[in-house]
């Protein structure tokens, strides 16, 4: 077995046991991403050095008695967490070499608990697409390849594309990512991980990049259910920095894992059954439902009406708050700058060659939807309709436990598929999506292939602030399809 | 509703983006396009509906009236691009 | 007779209405930590949020939400237990995150009201429309480099309110007289220092002219005047151009303008491009600002008293004229400063004191009643030294006069410069004894002329040094000459 193959839960104990060390762990993956790393692209910066220090340093707390609840484990960090002094891009070029001054709140907490950093991960620009095509780093492969054609490139998903590779080639045992639309649970299920965005307000946005705030999840991705639990647990509290952060108890969330699904009401949305919707994926959605009704559980049809209108409301939401939140970006106090004839002018060339295609039509259209004359019939439309799929969710939870569907509409797609068509595009999210504008927990957790062999993933959708009850209904559909695939790209294959 | 390019361009202006020629055409379409699908939400009936604007709390939390940040020039001109002395410096603005 | 301005086409009467933004007064910005000095070295009380740095979010200081709340209890306003945070959205160079953290349209406080006091001794009611929180921008220096402008951030996120006048102001003066009263106000509840050199105050002046029994016309904003003289000049010029403007048959546009106060004219700003769509939206990093009912009682409880009701009691129960008590109220201050002096005394004496020679002495000095180097306590006990019949009125001048130079307390003076009065009988009469027995043609004119008594008192004052009690040199001498 090499080190890489470790789960989080596997190398905790082994570290505990003395088999391994964090420095033979942190090297293993180090040289794992020397290795892919080239091909994948999924690091924009890889800490070597620090990553050795930090593991060699863990190794010695261990020694001494102390050791955290991530004590150790060599992980990969979203290039849209703030790392003091290391740098953070967004996978934007308008932030050129900028080093912040400080430590988001979630590193801290996994720094707290003994982890060890690895580099950045790679993902869409201000995490803004679902191929992580508008990175200005490169584009991520996906580690698996179509059973029948190992030529063509996938796509990881996106946003968090570089996390969910890195995962699934085995370059990091798990990774933080960030989920606004689906940027977690879709890049999890086209990479065949597990992957959970939390409660809006469980994990703290401060020294998070800032996309579209009311939105804006940190999560991890990890390639076990349980891993996933480990990582939130330590990622997660009240932060007084960010006036959203919850002040709730962070409950065991690994045991939660094992409570199994017995006596629970699983909820079936009828609006997810999308026409056109490839047979493998609804064959997949009714095999995960039969493995919950044989642990107990009962299925229960249920209806969230407005689910049709979630994408369309989400591409009003979240353009304007980004097109406020990337204000920020011009050139005065970090960043690049593009001289100009003046102020206006070097604002607007330095944004201009600062800012992706992705990005700007973004901006455009949140600028737009803001201004005047059209903000009542846009944006407020638009927190109208999000209060009325909340109220779906929140009529659904008032008969059932969790809730299950597909995570996406289709498998990894090929690379410069649906680069044309913004609209195809965005139409990735549409499982997903509803989550975000809910605020409620939603995981991804790998159930199946397609007929190319390609992973695909089932999505547990949770009340506020009950993940206990989405990893629980998660672990007993992760043990019952009992998955063994292993990508084609990974470490020491 | 759909774009025209004037409007395209106020937009631009607005956002402070500076647009390379023929890029207000290309935008205005793929905006229209994005805009014309969105146009779907006016199907909703939202009468009396209260307008939902985040899934955070429903008060903010506060902070003591305590200095406990700033007296940190050099950490905050460190990345600035163009600096004099402890100050930011842009081109000069005329008012 | 309301307040016109004769124009070629008859009179014209004026509508006025005040924005004005006041510093809150708090140790720490609105929305992060950083201090709120003025005059740091640049740059030095600057957060990351201050600074709109990526992934840096913005947590109320409570204290600020109080200062709005007191500042709403004292415009005899509404509070609204329920209001909310919205991003005004425009790019500026000394605006670090692109937009402005504003409450646009669920303000903390509505509306409320203030008296105002006018010259001839008449009151007016003016409406307040509403008051709210919002940032402060950063500073841009235009004049230290040919072609660059300086940035500093340290005002960056600085609290301010943001206190909206109906337009209720119909002269120059009740223009001046608002802003004076507001300012009053807002230094009495100690919610904003007031100073409107440092930028503390200053305010956004909204003027229009119009023939009586007229509708609204257009009006123009005259922004950010930094002295109450100015506002009132302001409103004038402003009025005065665009009475011109009218009856030479054109037409007032509504715009931004600036008060040049050399020429003492308002001139149009530079009209910014895309001004006026600034996509207000909530701001999605906060949640709605909640004030507890309880909290608004525990702050109204908290309440200083302000000076309509200060001014009250002065004339209520200290008997000092209207005119007097409001001298007295118009600086917090100077109203401390007053109670100090009266207290145990006679009020009064204390207000004529304090009003006439102390006043007196400081315009002399060219200082202030905070740099005064007479205390109020010092200057009570001048008071006692006068009432105990230690000093005359006349000395105590002299000594007040002592106090000011040294700083010393006047008993010190006394002793120092031994100007006890002299209240011992025995000593008076000798002192006139004598004067009349070196003078008896003196005398023998006073028979004749009954005016050379005052001469007489002379002569004994000044063979006492000025220190008889002049009271008593009055009364020895009648006795003595009258015999």
């Amino acid at each position: 077995m090499n080190p890489t193959d470790f789960t989080i839960r596997g190398a905790l104990e082994a570290l505990a046991e003395g088999i391994v060390t964090s420095e033979a762990l942190t090297a293993a993956h180090l040289e794992a991403i020397e290795a892919l790393n080239p091909r994948l692209n999924a690091f924009i910066t890889v800490t070597a050095e620090k990553a050795l220090e930090a593991a060699r340093a863990s190794d010695k707390r261990r020694a001494g008695g102390v050791a955290g609840k991530l004590e150790g484990i060599p992980l990969a960090i979203k290039d849209l967490f703030c790392t003091a002094g290391t740098r953070t891009t967004a996978a934007s070029r308008i932030l050129g070499e900028f080093v912040p001054p400080y430590e988001s709140t979630v590193t801290a907490n996994l720094l707290r608990d003994g982890a060890v950093f690895l580099g950045k991960v790679n993902l869409d620009e201000f995490a803004m697409g679902s191929s992580n095509a508008t990175s200005a780093f490169g584009e991520v492969e996906n580690p698996w390849k179509r059973g029948n054609d190992d030529g063509t490139r996938l796509v990881p998903g996106g946003s968090s594309g570089g996390s969910a590779a890195a995962v699934a080639a085995r370059l990091a045992m798990g990774a933080t990512a960030t989920d606004t639309g689906g940027s977690i649970r879709q890049p999890a299920a086209f990479c065949g991980i597990a992957g959970i965005k939390p409660t809006y307000g469980r994990c703290s946005r401060w020294g998070v990049v800032a996309f579209a705030s009311s939105l804006d999840t940190p999560g991890p991705v990890a390639r076990s259910v349980e891993d996933c639990a480990i990582l939130l647990e330590s990622m997660s509290g009240h932060d007084p920095k960010d006036s959203t952060s919850a002040n709730q108890p962070v409950p065991d969330f690994a045991a939660a894992c094992a409570r199994g699904v017995k006596g629970l009401r699983i909820g079936v949305p009828r609006e997810y059954r999308l026409e056109g919707m490839p047979e493998e994926i609804e064959a997949l959605w009714q095999q995960g439902l039969d493995w919950l009704r044989a642990e107990g559980a009962e299925i229960v049809d249920i209806s969230l009406p407005h689910t049709k209108y979630a994408l369309p409301t989400y591409y009003i939401v979240a353009p304007a708050e980004a097109s406020s939140n990337l204000a920020r970006y011009d050139g005065v106090r970090y960043g690049i700058r593009r001289d100009g004839e003046d102020l206006k002018d070097l604002y607007e060339r330095t944004r201009a060659a600062g800012f992706g295609d992705e990005v700007k039509r973004r901006i455009m259209i949140g600028t737009y939807v803001l201004s005047a004359g059209y903000y009542d019939a846009y944006y407020v439309k638009a927190q109208q309709v999000r209060a009325l799929i909340k109220r779906d969710f929140d009529q659904a939870f008032a008969k059932v436990d969790a809730i299950v569907t597909p995570a996406t509409p289709s498998a990894a797609f090929a690379a410069g598929e649906k680069q044309d068509d913004p609209v195809a595009m965005y139409l990735n999210d549409v499982f997903t999506v509803t989550a975000n504008l809910a605020g409620i927990p939603g995981m991804t957790v790998p159930a199946g292939y397609d007929r190319q062999s390609l992973p695909l993933g089932l999505q547990v959708l949770g009340k506020a602030f009950d993940e206990e009850t989405v990893f629980a209904v998660s672990s007993v559909i992760e043990r019952a399809a009992g998955l063994t695939k292993l990508p084609q790209v990974r470490a020491f294959a | 509703m759909s774009l025209d390019l004037k409007t395209v361009r106020r937009v631009a202006s607005l956002a402070r983006l500076h647009l390379e020629e023929g890029e207000d055409q290309r935008l205005q379409a793929e905006l229209n396009g994005i805009l014309g699908w969105i146009e779907q939400l006016q199907a909703v009936d939202t009468t009396g509906v209260e307008p939902l604007s985040g899934a955070g709390g429903t008060a903010m939390p506060m902070r003591e009236d305590v200095v406990t940040d700033g007296g940190q020039a050099e950490a905050v001109l460190a990345n600035a691009p163009d600096r004099a002395g402890a100050f930011f410096a842009v081109p000069k603005v005329v008012e | 007779m309301s307040y016109t301005i004769e124009g070629e086409t008859g009179p014209w009467e004026l509508v006025i209405g005040l924005e004005v933004h006041a510093q809150v007064t708090s140790n720490a910005k609105l929305f992060s930590g950083a201090a709120t000095e003025f005059g740091a070295e640049p740059n030095s009380q600057v957060s990351f949020v201050d600074a709109g740095f990526p992934g840096m979010l913005p947590v109320i200081n409570r204290e600020c939400v109080a200062q709005a709340v007191r500042t709403g209890l004292g415009l005899n306003a509404q509070v609204n237990p329920w209001s909310r945070f919205d991003r005004k959205n425009y790019f500026y160079a000394d605006l670090p995150q692109g937009y402005q953290i504003s409450q646009y349209q669920f303000p903390i406080v509505g509306t409320g009201q203030i008296t105002i006091e006018l010259a001839d001794g008449s009151t007016r009611e003016i409406g307040i429309t509403r008051l709210h929180l919002e940032q402060d921008a950063g500073k841009s220096l235009h004049d230290q480099h040919p072609s660059k402008s300086y940035i500093d951030l340290n005002r960056s996120g600085v609290a301010l309110m943001e206190i909206v006048s109906e337009p209720d102001m119909r002269s120059p003066e009740e223009a001046g007289a608002y802003l004076t009263k507001l300012r009053q106000i807002l230094r009495y509840l100690g919610t904003c220092d007031g100073n409107m050199e440092q930028g503390s105050l200053r305010a956004d002046v909204n003027v229009s002219v119009r023939k009586a029994g007229e509708g609204f016309r257009t009006r123009c904003e005259v922004k950010n005047v930094n002295s109450i003289r100015f506002v009132m000049q302001a409103v004038e010029a402003e009025a005065r151009r665009q009475i011109e403007v009218w009856e030479s048959g054109g037409t007032v546009d509504q715009e931004t303008r600036l008060f040049d106060t050399t020429r003492g004219v308002t001139r149009s700003m530079r009209s910014k491009e895309d001004a006026h769509d600034y996509r207000y939206f909530p701001d999605p990093d906060l949640p709605p600002l909640v004030v507890d009912p309880s909290w608004i009682e525990e702050l109204k409880a908290g309440l200083p008293e302000l000076p309509d009701a200060r001014r009250t009691r002065y004339v209520n129960e200290f008997g000092l004229s209207a005119y007097d008590a409001s001298v007295l109220v118009a600086e917090k201050e100077t109203a401390a400063f007053y109670e100090e002096v009266a207290a145990g005394r006679d009020p009064k004496v204390a207000a004529n004191w304090v009003m006439g020679d102390f006043f007196a002495m400081l315009n002399r000095m060219g200082k202030g009643i905070e740099d005064s180097p007479v205390t109020a306590q010092h200057l009570g006990a001048l008071l006692d030294l006068i009432a105990d019949k230690t000093l005359s009125g006349k000395m105590a001048k002299e000594v007040l006069e002592a106090m000011g130079e040294t700083g010393k307390p006047p008993g010190t003076i006394v002793e120092e410069r031994g100007l006890r009065q002299v209240t011992d009988t025995g000593a008076i009469e000798a002192a006139v004894d004598a004067i009349l027995a070196a003078n008896p043609d003196k005398i023998a004119q006073y028979r004749e002329k009954p005016t050379l008594f005052g001469w007489f008192v002379g002569q004994v004052m000044k063979a006492m040094k000025g220190q008889g009690n002049p009271a008593l040199v009055n009364e020895v001498l009648k006795a003595k000459l009258g015999g």
